[in-house]
């Protein structure tokens, strides 16, 4: 019985070192080697300073940006050290409050779509807290509302938004998305374009 | 509807294509033979047998197997615990977290050391990359190898006749880690980095915000991003069917799995051992055909549960119409539906699927908020696990379950048509029975039992976030997701309290050692008899009537155990929700 203590104990020993040390740092090393963009976390430049992830939202909230999905995680909004969810159930009255609220809100900030049906992904939030993306239907809801308040025309608008639209390789492969964090730094340099030398 | 028959076609078939070959491989592998692979590797098998004074060839008889089965677990239970309670004075953790507390660490390493991986904690705020890695990621490997050995000991059962042994454990778990789950992991890793997964031993990342923001009259103006190596432990995570998510949100979180792509691939990675471990029953016992009929059973159960789970979440949140809000299933709105907990790149529908597979496969990882789902499709995840993980079950654990529900259909389909029951040319006995039995009566005790006291406790009842007929569908989960070695959770609940902790902690235990046990008798019962010939009177277990037979009595089971719990919940919630006050002042539909 010693014995075979023993065996089991150097054999786990020999098993960790193998999955808990060789596995993660010869993934590690190959990613290093092959996707050093990827590990790395997928970072994107705006005026050389890292401006964040392409791969993880930010809380927009001016009206010359488009604004990405309601986000749960706490204490702020797309908190990226710690991504939650509501959790809150289809029937719940906190749930119904917070999509009323938020449906009230965009019909205010956004009169040009009146009448028209609020995108469902614009009122709920993502399971991690901090999607990246949002619905075609939900950048151009938000079109006009961009166009008017960083006066650029809409056109252009539309057009960074078609630019910034991920296609999925097939179509049953995931969804066509908007990147919003792309797609608002593309409008930041319109902008900077668009106002030389403010001060 | 088309995209989801399209998905879930697609996925289930990918992961039958690739499970085909790799069943021999498995065969191959667990055989001991020498084939091309061994020339790689089997230098390093033979290094480890050495260091440990393993000798590979000595049969160990089905107590031995089953008690240093034990023992191993046991072993990395008690390091996996210390090293998360010392987790500040280990290396590796550049956030200087601290201590997850006792009972975070013992829940966390009975549930990690039994394949289930519940978590009460949060990933990136709580766990050192030491803690994952050499904690976590060792257990991803170490509890799906010991989940498949029971598949493969009890495969033994059959094919032998008048032997005492049944193999040995500790080559069968060697062989597991270095042949097979090694290689793939290491595959589907680069897989995931190659689409943005990220993979590094960085200190989180402070940025620049594009757009700063006044949160409660404070300027925010970074985010700091969570880092870690992410691509490595989902792979082991999802092909070991473990299921615990380096990030808190798991599959969903975008460093995890981030873009539709790598949601398809995660859902044919879980399948993807359970499927090849059926095809390689059928080698390793020499008949083929038992594993159509098991694969048979597996997507009969499986399949229209999974399309139900999609098309109810795609239908979309009744509430959320009257509130002017459009779910129309087009591409145009990322698929539309229930969007509440679901990430925008995947869509209603794949996160439902994800979810029947991770319930299915007793995987247990999340890409969405499961406890969002609409009624029903949360009252898939949860019949998937009550049925008692077989479908197709966790790695191992799932395709002995299937073999256990499958001796007592043998012996209930012989006693009608009046035959001797005898499955795959072994005589079943009333020992057999016994312990078929008792494996499968473990889990509904279990659940049935733990519900009703965390219930009737203050303890149970406080943890409870949504009110309604969805709290109790919340305890319902949490008990019976730890009593199926599932992990996967309605996440709303508190489970950080030492009521949760200390049950969810016993429970995983209890079935993980309870329900396993029995069927490792069987194997070494079966492996002393004597091999008998078909003859016209045996019961054909290869038969497509045979399989309809079995899902029937699987149904049966899951449904006379179940049906009134689900009844108070997720069904009493589908019934009330049209009927649900949405204020004047807020109707606009």
């Amino acid at each position: 019985m010693i014995r075979s203590l023993r065996t089991t104990i150097v054999l786990f020993v020999c098993l960790t070192v193998i999955t808990g040390v060789i596995y993660p740092i010869l993934v590690t090393g190959l990613a290093y080697l092959v996707f050093p963009y990827q590990a790395h976390g997928s970072l994107l430049e705006d005026r050389g300073k890292v401006a964040g992830s392409k791969l993880i939202g930010q809380n927009f909230t001016k009206p010359e940006f488009f604004w990405g999905r309601p986000s749960a995680t706490s204490p702020i909004p797309y908190n990226a050290a710690s991504s939650n969810a509501s959790s809150l159930g289809p029937g719940n009255p906190t749930l119904v409050k917070h999509v009323a609220k938020r449906v009230a809100y965009l019909e205010r900030m956004d009169p040009a779509e009146k009448g028209k049906r609020i995108p469902v992904d614009l009122v709920t939030s993502s399971f991690s807290g901090l999607d990246p993306d949002i619905s075609q239907a939900a950048a151009q809801y938000q079109e006009a509302r961009v166009a008017q308040a960083g006066g650029l025309p809409i056109r252009l608008v539309r057009a960074l938004v078609r630019k910034n639209t991920h296609y999925p390789l097939l179509g049953f492969l995931g969804e066509p998305v908007v990147n919003v964090l792309e797609l608002n730094l593309a409008l930041n340099k319109a902008y900077s374009a668009n106002v030389p030398q403010k001060s | 509807m088309m995209d989801t028959i399209l998905l879930t076609g697609s996925v289930v078939l990918a992961a039958l294509a690739l499970a085909w070959p790799l069943g021999w491989y498995l065969d191959m592998a667990y055989s001991g033979r020498r084939f091309w692979v061994t020339r790689f590797l089997g230098p390093v098998e033979a290094a480890i047998y050495r260091v440990s004074g393993i000798d590979p060839a000595e049969e160990m008889s089905w107590k031995r197997y089953a008690l240093l089965w034990l023992l191993i677990n046991l072993a990395g239970g008690i390091f996996l615990y210390l090293l998360l309670y010392f987790q500040p004075f280990l290396p590796l953790n550049p956030q200087h977290l601290g201590s997850p507390g006792a009972g975070v660490s013992f829940n966390t390493a009975a549930s990690f050391i039994t394949n289930t991986d519940w978590q009460d904690y949060s990933g990136e705020t709580a766990l050192s990359y030491f803690s994952q890695v050499v904690g976590l990621g060792v257990q991803f490997f170490m509890a799906a190898a010991n989940g498949m050995v029971l598949a493969v000991a009890l495969s033994r059962g059959f094919s032998r006749a008048g032997s005492t042994g049944i193999g040995n454990l500790w080559a069968d778990l060697t062989r597991t880690v270095i042949y097979i789950l090694l290689p793939l992991a290491i595959l589907l890793s680069l897989m995931l980095i190659s689409q943005g997964a990220i993979q590094n031993f960085s200190p989180y990342l402070r940025v620049h915000l594009i757009q700063p923001f006044l949160d409660a009259g404070r300027l925010v103006t970074h985010q700091t991003l969570a880092m870690g190596p992410a691509g490595s432990q989902t792979a082991i995570e999802i092909l070991g069917n473990n299921g615990g998510g380096f990030f808190n949100a798991n599959a969903g979180h975008p460093f995890q799995s981030p873009t539709g792509m790598t949601n398809w691939m995660l859902m044919v990675g879980m399948l993807l051992l359970p499927f090849s471990l059926v095809f390689y029953f059928g080698r390793a016992t020499g008949n083929r055909k038992i594993a159509f009929s098991l694969m048979g059973v597996v997507l009969l159960l499986f399949v229209p549960l999974a399309i139900l789970s999609q098309q109810q979440d795609l239908q979309g949140n009744p509430v959320f119409h009257a509130l002017g809000v459009t779910q129309a299933n087009q591409a145009q709105l990322a698929g539309g539906g229930n969007m509440e907990g679901v990430e925008d790149r995947f869509g209603a529908g794949a996160s439902a699927l994800f979810g029947a597979i991770a319930t299915g496969t007793s995987t247990g990882a999340a890409n969405s908020a499961y406890d969002s789902f609409m009624p029903m499709s949360g009252f898939v995840n949860l019949f998937l696990m009550q049925l008692g993980e077989v479908a197709p079950g966790g790695v191992g654990s799932g395709l002995a379950s299937l073999v256990g529900f499958f001796v007592i259909s043998v012996f209930l389909g012989s006693l009608m048509v009046g035959r001797t029951p005898e499955f795959l040319g072994k005589k079943l006995e009333a020992y057999e029975m016994k312990m078929a039995s008792l494996s499968i009566l473990v889990m509904p005790v279990l659940v049935l039992v733990g519900s009703a006291i965390a219930v009737s406790l203050p303890g149970g009842r406080a943890a409870i976030l949504n009110p309604g007929p969805h709290g109790f569908s919340e305890i319902l989960y949490a008990i019976t997701s730890p009593a199926n070695n599932n992990g996967s959770a309605f996440g709303g609940l508190d489970a950080d309290t030492v009521f949760y902790n200390v049950l969810t902690g016993i429970l995983v235990l209890l079935n993980r050692y309870l329900a396993y046990f029995p069927l490792l008798a069987i194997a070494g019962s079966l492996a002393t008899k004597k091999r008998m010939t078909a003859t016209a009177g045996t019961l054909n277990a290869a038969t497509p009537l045979f399989a309809i037979f079995s899902a029937v009595v699987i149904l049966l089971v899951g449904a006379l155990n179940f049906i009134p719990a689900l009844a108070l919940g997720p069904v009493a919630e589908q019934l009330s929700l049209p009927a649900l006050h949405v204020p004047a002042a807020l109707h606009r539909g």
